[in-house]
């Protein structure tokens, strides 16, 4: 079961390093949105200090989201997936294989250049770190709940914007944490309940998010 | 009796057929007096004065608001398990009736929240969790509506229901949880309500009366949801023939 997971996130790993313009667009977007807020709230610095905890998480949340549509599409497309659902090993390992591999190429890069756009506004050293690490928290905890949306909304007309309204009610608990978080450690508060928060969040959605997003892609191809 | 008997489409559409002009009508008969208590028979409140009236209204909805999403996904895991055509059928006719009363939890709360708070809306825990049960319906409706095959549609609608169902008890013991605007229960199975007697019957004849209407409701959407699938069948044809 083991060899199989490995081999899934290896062969997902290379797939999306064959097509790296693919993680690029992410991450470019991730900057593009953050860099827009300056220009609609004004430069003020105390402002962009005061909205810079929610402005990176809300266009980290966004940029992963954008990021769904690819995680099962190209797989149904070819029909490797019905192979991977004909397959011995249990689906929801699989699944949990291909989540984690996803979150490698479009999470991960989203929460290295994080601290860089941090800096734009002018974020302490201290929330600069809690930022990291409850991107390092959260992202994963975004990138499960969001297979849910995707597995759902495979091969439906107009999944993009569907799998934003399927998605993002379920995102808030996440946002609200993560953001909270930052928020703490930049007023100079202790942030840990919310880190600890967060990771509970993480621990349950991946526990549980790989069995429903099983069950959407049995309902997707069958 | 053999209950499975209904569990067909084709037997379950005159049942339905005569159960809802009694729920409807109970609805009506409960509300009635539902509402004259609370105009009429309730004391005024000491603190609040008149706009507290609006709790008939708010309260007995935001509970139907949680308890329809959680038949909803019982009716979904039904057709998740069973492979049922009328779980299914039931849970996409539920699905707007607890819509309807999410939305009127959320705006009786905003106008409640004015002359009290001083405020239509705070970020408070539980409009927050309100409002996403009400993007919840939204997406079920909408993942439902996107789906052309129905029966894929039902079972892809059935797991977003079950996922969203981490959402209700949130809701639920999110004043317990946090210390928030929003005031504790007032209502309770372990202890004596705290308010006046006439105002818990009002509101719990209330209660009475959008169940009422909810199943009503939901019989008579599931009715329209049996015919639009199964028209091609023989006895819709043969029904449809009949009504001219």
């Amino acid at each position: 079961m083991l060899t199989t997971l490995r081999l899934i996130i290896h062969r997902d790993l290379l797939l999306a390093l064959r097509r790296r313009a693919d993680i690029a667009n992410t991450l470019v977007f991730f900057v593009i949105v953050t860099s827009l807020f300056p220009f609609g709230v004004g430069p003020e610095a105390n402002l962009l200090r005061a909205v810079g905890p929610g402005v990176l998480w809300v266009a980290a949340l966004l940029a992963s989201m954008l990021a769904l549509s690819r995680m099962f599409a190209a797989d149904y497309a070819d029909g490797t997936l019905e192979q991977l659902l004909l397959a011995p090993e249990p689906l929801a390992v699989l699944v949990a294989g291909k989540i984690f591999a996803h979150w490698l190429v479009t999470g991960l890069p989203l929460v290295l250049i994080a601290p860089l756009l941090a800096l734009q506004f002018g974020m302490p050293v201290d929330a600069m770190i809690t930022l990291v690490a409850s991107l390092l928290l959260g992202t994963p905890a975004l990138s499960l709940i969001g297979a849910i949306g995707a597995a759902l909304t495979l091969g439906v007309r107009g999944s993009g914007v569907l799998t934003a309204l399927l998605v993002l009610p379920l995102y808030i608990p996440v946002l609200i944490l993560g953001a909270g978080a930052v928020d703490a450690a930049a007023a100079g508060m202790d942030a840990s309940a919310h880190l600890m928060l967060l990771g509970a969040l993480l621990t349950f959605a991946a526990a549980f998010a790989p069995w429903p997003v099983a069950a959407a892609l049995r309902i997707a191809v069958e | 009796m053999n209950w499975f008997k209904y569990s067909s489409p084709q037997s379950f559409f005159p049942l339905a057929g005569a159960l809802v002009p009694w729920f409807g009508f109970a609805a009506a008969l409960l509300a009635a007096a539902g509402l004259y208590i609370g105009f009429f028979v309730a004391p005024t409140d000491a603190t609040q004065g008149e706009s507290y009236r609006i709790i008939f209204i708010h309260v007995p909805a935001a509970w139907m608001s949680m308890f329809i999403y959680l038949v909803m996904a019982f009716w979904g895991a039904m057709a998740l398990a069973f492979n049922t055509r009328l779980s299914g059928m039931m849970a996409s006719a539920l699905a707007p009736t607890g819509a309807l009363f999410t939305f009127v939890a959320l705006w009786t709360g905003a106008l409640w929240g004015r002359p009290t708070w001083g405020t239509y809306w705070v970020w408070d825990a539980r409009l927050t969790s309100e409002l996403i049960l009400l993007f919840l319906y939204f997406g079920f409706m909408a993942l439902h509506a996107a789906i052309d095959d129905p029966r894929r549609a039902d079972k892809a609608a059935a797991v977003l229901a079950l996922v969203g169902v981490v959402n209700i008890p949130i809701i639920y013991f999110s004043v317990k949880w946090w210390n928030t605007l929003h005031q504790g229960a007032s209502v309770s199975l372990t202890k004596a309500p705290t308010m006046a007697a006439t105002m818990f019957a009002g509101m719990m004849i209330m209660a009475l009366a959008f169940w009422m209407y909810s199943i009503a409701a939901a019989l008579a959407r599931t009715r329209c949801i049996i015919l639009e699938r199964e028209r091609s069948s023989e006895w819709v044809i043969e029904y449809a023939r009949n009504l001219k």
